[in-house]
């Protein structure tokens, strides 16, 4: 069965310069909707292992159990009945760049990948729909022994370390979405870092979604073994479709004692993507988490990155940004569950509302008893630029030990009539003047993330301030 | 230079200004003194083109080009530089990005880091600890840095009128004093200032060619420098 997508009729957005499709072959695209049938038709078209397939099934049973979550952003207009589950694209995993079809080369060329290619990065993981269609891993990588794959790859080559981790710091009834991603996940990465290898150079994928109603449910693992390093980074963008589409991923991390991981993300789904997302890293002792997380597109994105200080002096970190523009809600937050003593937390979150945008923090930081010397400092700014759009804040504090220390700033500002003014003063237009502020307010954040993320992230709220002042 | 007939102001619908006069010309120093509340600073900001001012005026000019209609950045596009009495805190901009973006703004092609190094040559002659150039603008600086920073701008940006509003509040002696000379100096090279300011202290350093003294949203009086010194005798109660 194949399907070509058509993108004839589709119109040109120019406010979203990423918002473009390629014909693209695809090897099966699943009918619409979700069966057990179709749940067994996955893994049997990938030759899982038995034990997955009974994993996929019993998360699927769960999934038809537990109810959607209420709280957050409005999932009404999500009919599941009409995505499809799963799509393979035509082309497997080609192994070098002559081998990549050219349509598939013309997005990458489009969205940068060649760029990344040429300037050296790491091993280059870009998943295409379903599946990984291309990826190189730099021999440097695998001479420390770190082993950087798409899920799929992982879990036929290491099923042993798959079996172990997998679905542990995440469970498939910890919420709906999860229990669906555990079912009909296809893709994503995974990542093992061995014991004291720092691994240097970022790692890196991309990620797209291009057809229409396609579904995306990427699974990564990341195992960061004692005394390791490691920053992983996901960057996305998504062509203009009209239909609403679903991206429910499940990223799990494990941080092993003294092991440093960073996971980086720039999420910029169209504005028709509902991303709904769990994110959770497992922190041992001495070990330190990082989440960098910046929301620029979909409709709705529901999305707050944890850490579980599992282990003394453990420490997570999350800096998030989020950008709610014209029919967007931003529901984004971070949850830090301190376990042991002496645990440390940071959440710093910044939110930037525009054009009827409206965008939420939720966040919750949760000491239980024991957890004594634990300390936790949470810091939430939000911008907002006009009276049409929205900032919430719900911050929930469960604490459970006496001896721990908790901070909370929180500051909601209207983009300042006297700073706009200041800085016109000395010969800069307003447009200019705003972007200044604007990226100026998101600076702690984006100065955490590698440089051509962050030059992205500037170009596009550039891009999203044009014509905002009049 | 700058032309200024029975000019009006209203902000929020209560008219603060009623009627002023004044003109600087090219290279004099004009000082606006006055007791708090007499509508200085309103004409300062009425000057610079902040929109919360509500400006009606028989002539309001510059260089004969009509400011009424000019936003801001237009206004500072021509030469026209007010040095804030509280400049404000911008987060994650720092005084060399804002210059950078001020001095191309007016069209002018700038390398960011001979740009650098003006800035730091320029906070070397002013005491600018230079940790503070690298920082958010405005972020955490005392009242006195603040200011300095004002000065630091004005010695790039290189205006054709300087307007300083208030200048020598929350400033020590030694700060002042560089402070003036600073401004001497460009005045010296062809720079118009008008200085507004209640006290004298200031104008010790910065000597005046006119003095113009507001009251209640108008002039009151007009002179010279003696003027200065009458009201240091006298203060505003003459004008009652």
């Amino acid at each position: 069965m194949s399907k070509k997508t058509d993108n004839q009729t589709l119109p040109e957005d120019k406010l979203y310069p990423l918002g473009h499709t390629d014909d693209v072959e695809y090897s099966f695209t699943a009918e619409k909707g979700l069966t057990e049938g179709l749940v067994r038709k996955i893994s049997s078209l990938k030759n899982e292992p038995e034990w997955m397939l009974e994993i996929r099934l019993k998360a699927y049973k769960k999934y038809l159990e537990m109810k959607m979550p209420t709280w957050g952003g409005d999932l009404s207009p999500i009919d599941f009945d009409d995505i499809r589950y799963y799509i393979k694209p035509k082309n497997q995993e080609a192994k070098t760049w002559a081998d990549v079809p050219e349509a598939i080369k013309n997005t990458f060329e489009k969205i940068g990948v060649p760029e990344a290619e040429r300037e050296l990065l790491a091993g280059v993981k870009s998943q295409y729909d379903s599946e990984v269609v291309y990826g190189s891993l730099k021999k440097a990588l695998s001479e420390k022994g770190v082993i950087f794959l798409s899920m799929d790859e992982g879990l036929r080559e290491y099923p042993e370390i798959v079996k172990e981790h997998f679905g542990k710091v995440i469970p498939m009834g910890d919420n709906k979405l999860a229990a669906l991603n555990t079912a009909v996940w296809s893709g994503g990465s995974f990542v093992y870092v061995p014991k004291n290898v720092d691994v240097g150079l970022p790692l890196q994928a991309y990620f797209r979604i291009n057809t229409e109603r396609a579904g995306q449910f990427e699974r990564t693992l990341i195992i960061a073994e004692e005394g390791s390093k490691m920053h992983y980074i996901e960057g996305c963008s998504a062509p203009s479709f009209s239909s609403a589409s679903l991206h429910a991923a499940v990223v799990e991390i494990y941080v092993k004692k003294n092991a440093k991981v960073q996971y980086s993300t720039v999420q910029n789904w169209f504005k028709n993507v509902y991303n709904l997302v769990t994110k959770r890293a497992r922190v041992m002792e001495n070990a330190e988490m990082r989440w960098v997380d910046g929301n620029l597109g979909s409709h709705l994105t529901m999305k707050y990155p944890s850490c579980i200080l599992a282990g003394r002096k453990a420490h997570g970190e999350v800096l998030s940004i989020a950008w709610a523009g014209e029919g967007q809600h931003q529901d984004t937050g971070a949850k830090m569950i301190h376990l042991a003593p002496e645990t440390t937390s940071q959440i710093i979150s910044k939110s930037i509302s525009k054009n009827g945008g409206r965008a939420t923090y939720r966040g919750m930081v949760h000491m239980v008893p024991g957890a004594w010397g634990a300390r936790s400092k949470v810091v939430c700014d939000a911008l907002i630029l006009d009276e049409k759009s929205r900032s919430d804040t719900y911050p929930v504090n469960k604490i459970q030990e006496n001896d721990v220390v908790l901070e909370h700033e929180a500051t909601v500002s209207r983009i300042g009539e006297e700073q706009l003014l200041y800085l016109m003063s000395r010969g800069i237009g307003a447009e200019e003047a705003s972007t200044m502020i604007v990226n100026g307010f998101m600076e702690p954040v984006v100065k955490e993330i590698p440089l051509e993320y962050a030059v992205e992230m500037n170009r596009l709220v550039g891009l999203e301030m044009e014509g905002s002042v009049g | 230079m700058l032309k200024i007939r029975n000019l009006k102001v209203k902000i929020e619908g209560k008219e603060i200004l009623k009627g002023v006069d004044l003109e600087v010309k090219k290279g004099e120093v004009v000082a606006l003194m006055g007791p708090n509340g007499s509508g200085k600073s309103s004409l300062a900001n009425t000057l610079i083109g902040n929109t919360k001012y509500e400006a009606e005026a028989e002539e309001l000019s510059f260089e004969g080009i009509c400011l009424l209609e000019l936003k801001p950045d237009a206004r500072a596009r021509l030469g026209i530089m007010m040095s804030f009495q509280y400049p404000v805190a911008i987060s994650g901009v720092t005084v060399r990005e804002m210059l950078l973006a001020s001095l191309r703004g007016r069209g002018l092609t700038v390398s960011a880091l001979d740009l650098k190094k003006q800035i730091a040559e320029e906070g070397e002659r002013l005491h600018i600890d230079e940790h503070l150039l690298t920082r958010s603008i405005n972020e955490g600086f005392s009242g006195g840095e603040k200011k300095k920073l004002e000065i630091l701008q004005m010695r790039i940006l290189k205006p054709k009128l300087l307007i300083l509003d208030e200048v020598d509040s929350g400033l020590d002696i030694d700060a002042l004093a560089l402070i003036a000379k600073n401004v001497v100096e460009m005045v010296k090279a062809g720079m118009s200032v008008l200085v507004i300011t209640h006290y004298q202290r200031l104008l010790k350093y910065l000597v005046p060619d006119r003095v113009v003294v507001m009251k209640n949203g108008e002039v009151v009086d007009r002179g010279g420098k003696e003027i200065v010194d009458k009201l240091e005798a006298q203060g505003y109660k003459s004008y009652e």
